[in-house]
């Protein structure tokens, strides 16, 4: 009794893989390309909230 | 612009405050009484409440959800309002939330003692109680929500998002992993068997670590270091990624726990890989919190406070790091199963947790009630209590934990394995003295918290409405350009539904192939479902939590084959609802534990284990030997499992206490040849049923195979 290869079973499983790689690095980039291009006054003011 | 007055709501605060304190207390005691029972087994006053079994289930319910849900509720409470501006959404909801969580943790420890538990570690509380968690929890998720939805600030804090994950992520890994069939108004069983009950468990155990004990903190960490130290955030988008990457990864790493266990071997490198990732996001989030006192150091030595925080992030650094190595299968071979592991929770534990509730507080108290602290020099004792006690607390047990592995795994020249498994335990007992040394000296500490904190009260006067100012937020108001992840946080549903997607795609990636298992795995022809009376026994096996001291899990390692037999198969469990595996040795493992010795060593060493075993550090079962055993609930038992798919044949559940009592009187002959006198229908009878059956069905298949040969 081999405990593999199962994941290969489920039909279309190449799409979950794929799918949330996809997600996971197009997240990321945006996320990234918005934190370093956003402007530093917004992001000054936003982190200044809990002392006012 | 039109100003508005409002009042921000104290006594929600207050209410949850004191909880904490209450329950900080609580819980330390419960852990001390247990860390006791290491090295004075008659600590446990041969009473069923107070054994280990039942009373370890109640020091960490205690401690995650009484002590630090508590303190998240009190932070969250103080924190929300005042970084949207406006009141809480509803003072009602506030108030069933505080009333409903502080029943949920009564129902909790009454139950728990009385040995309802479903047997599954920190999600032990029985269906009843499952459900109220669930309603609780949504009427803290409509008060969070409308409170944001309401408020008169434009952008939403960094804390608020990890407010929103925590939310979130709870509800859906309580949710999944509480999945069990109710058989009585206080028993139920486990949808899920075997490989897929660990696999849900885990994903589950892990982020309860995750989102329970790490983002809500966190969250209050991006609140009120800022607040003590009076400046911001050392970088603001440092903390966007530390918060996104975090969710992200965090959901992916639960199989980490179960490393060389029958988990397939896939899902176990996942668990890895992610784990190791995790470093990042982590030290990202301690880096950003302890640079956000750069050029501060001078308060730190002045502020109570401020000591609490750097030795809390501290700790939350070196947990995070430790957890990522401890997930390395080499390292984990060492550490798994061992006192190492407590070692490393009790330092996030008692380091992150405990110091960043203690922190808050002593920021609080004198804020609400607008007076000093008492004693800075009371508070500065208490650091130094905390911080020697956990020192005290986790060297002792790295040490153990470390020298019991090693021991475990030696073997003499002649290929013998060289020591018994209860000489590697008698050998770390000095070490577990000095454990319950250090948590002493932290329960102290708390104690004179409390001392401190009773007096600040007394000196001041509570502001149960503090007053606040601020403008409305306009509608109409739409900024020409907007970055999308601007708009973003200023939308906390979308906030909410996207951090669901992230977290989500983790769980499903990690759990959808598993439960596939099931008509995937090639089962083992030999394993068949429990008898009647193996089943009442396996019921009081859970119901005493031995799963807290005994794993029931070999792994494929040179010494553990010649210590317990053959190892564990996936194929083996499934039947188990729930899974049994455990997670620490304390006794020897007993996945092969059926037919190892005959009924009536089982009977004695469950009286009186030191009689069997000198110098065994079990509580004594006596309570096992008179106890009736309960065979009403025989059918029902019967009926649960077969819906839950064990091929039970139609029509069993009525019969099967014909069986049970067939099997029963055969063990009391058995015992009554070995000169034992007892009723068959005790509980100990069904217990040594079980006892002798575990780990068998695969021994019969090899003798078989070979007397094929």
């Amino acid at each position: 009794m081999k405990f593999i290869h199962y994941i290969e079973k489920i039909s279309g499983v190449d799409v979950y893989g794929l799918v949330s790689l996809l997600i996971f690095v197009v997240f990321f980039s945006v996320m990234l390309t918005w934190v370093i291009r956003a402007d530093k006054k917004k992001i000054k003011e936003m982190s200044e909230i809990p002392l006012h | 612009m039109q100003v508005e007055t409002f009042y921000y709501d104290n006594r929600i605060v207050r209410a949850f405050g004191y909880a904490t304190v209450v329950f900080a207390i609580v819980g330390m005691l419960a852990g001390l009484w247990v860390a006791i029972q290491f090295y004075a087994p008659a600590a446990s006053l041969n009473f069923a409440p107070t054994t280990f079994g039942r009373l370890r289930p109640l020091h960490t319910n205690a401690i995650i959800f009484a002590f630090v849900g508590n303190c998240i509720f009190t932070g969250v409470y103080y924190s929300l309002q005042r970084l949207c501006k406006a009141r809480m959404f509803s003072d009602k909801l506030s108030w069933i939330h505080f009333w409903g969580w502080q029943a949920i943790i009564a129902a909790a420890a009454i139950t728990l003692l009385l040995g309802y538990t479903t047997g599954k570690e920190y999600a032990e509380l029985e269906w009843p109680i499952d459900i109220a968690i669930t309603v609780v929890w949504v009427v803290f998720g409509i008060n969070l929500f409308g409170t944001i939805l309401k408020r008169r600030e434009k952008h939403l804090y960094v804390a608020i998002w990890f407010y929103i994950a925590t939310w979130v992520t709870v509800a859906m890994l309580h949710i999944v992993n509480s999945f069990e069939i109710p058989v009585s108004f206080l028993k139920s069983y486990s949808w899920y068997a075997g490989v897929q009950d660990a696999l849900v468990q885990w994903w589950y155990g892990h982020n309860a670590v995750a989102f329970f004990l790490t983002t809500p903190i966190l969250g209050l960490m991006y609140y009120f270091l800022p607040k003590a130290a009076n400046r911001p955030v050392y970088s603001y988008r440092l903390s966007i990624i530390h918060f996104w990457a975090l969710i992200f990864i965090y959901i992916w790493a639960g199989p980490h726990h179960l490393l060389y266990t029958s988990l397939p071997d896939w899902a176990q490198s996942l668990g890895t890989v992610f784990s190791i990732m995790l470093i990042a996001p982590s030290w990202g989030g301690m880096l950003n919190g302890l640079f956000t006192l750069r050029g501060a150091w001078d308060k730190v030595r002045e502020d109570p406070v401020l000591k609490f925080m750097v030795v809390a992030i501290t700790c939350y650094g070196m947990a995070t790091f430790e957890g990522p190595i401890l997930s390395l299968k080499s390292v984990n071979a060492i550490s798994h199963f061992t006192d190492w592991t407590i070692a490393h929770v009790h330092i996030g534990g008692l380091g992150w947790n405990g110091f960043m509730a203690f922190a808050m507080l002593y920021y609080l108290v004198p804020k609400m009630w607008s007076t000093n602290l008492y004693s800075k020099k009371l508070a500065t004792n208490h650091f130094w209590l905390g911080t020697i006690g956990i020192i005290l607390y986790a060297v002792p047990l790295y040490w153990a934990g470390f020298t019991q592995s090693v021991m475990w795994k030696s073997f003499t020249p002649e290929g013998q394995l060289k020591f018994q498994f209860l000489e590697t335990v008698t050998n770390i007992i000095p070490m577990y003295i000095t454990r319950s040394v250090g948590g002493t000296l932290y329960l102290a500490g708390a104690v004179l918290m409390s001392y401190n904190l009773y007096k600040t009260i007394r000196q001041g006067k509570f502001i149960p409405n503090e007053e606040a100012q601020a403008a409305p937020l306009l509608k109409t108001e739409k900024p020409k350009r907007e970055y999308w992840h601007r708009l973003l946080e200023r939308k906390p549903v979308t906030m909410l539904i996207l951090s669901l997607i992230v977290v989500g795609i983790g769980g499903i990636i990690e759990l959808v192939p598993t439960f596939l298992v099931k008509s995937n795995i090639p089962t083992i022809a030999s394993v068949k479902p429990y008898t009647p009376l193996e089943l009442q026994g396996r019921d009081i096996y859970v119901r005493e939590g031995c799963y807290t001291c005994h794993s029931q899990m070999i792994r494929p390692f040179r010494d553990e084959v010649a210590r317990y037999g053959e190892y564990s198969k996936a194929g083996e469990f499934v039947y188990d609802h729930p899974f049994q595996w455990g997670s620490k040795r304390t006794g020897p493992d007993l996945a092969r534990e059926g037919g190892k010795y005959p009924d009536s060593w089982h009977y004695n060493h469950m009286y009186d284990p030191r009689s069997m075993s000198p110098g065994s550090i079990m509580p004594q079962y006596v309570w096992l030997l008179d106890n009736k055993l309960d065979t009403s609930s025989t059918a029902a038992k019967i009926r649960a499992m077969k819906t839950l798919g064990v091929p039970y044949p139609d029509g069993y559940d009525r019969v099967a206490n014909i069986d049970l009592m067939k099997q029963a009187d055969s063990i009391a002959y058995n015992l009554k040849k070995d000169k034992i006198e007892t009723p068959a229908d005790v509980e100990i009878v069904a217990l040594i049923a079980y006892m002798q059956r575990i780990g068998r069905d695969i021994k019969t298949e090899q003798k078989q195979r070979m007397t094929m040969k």
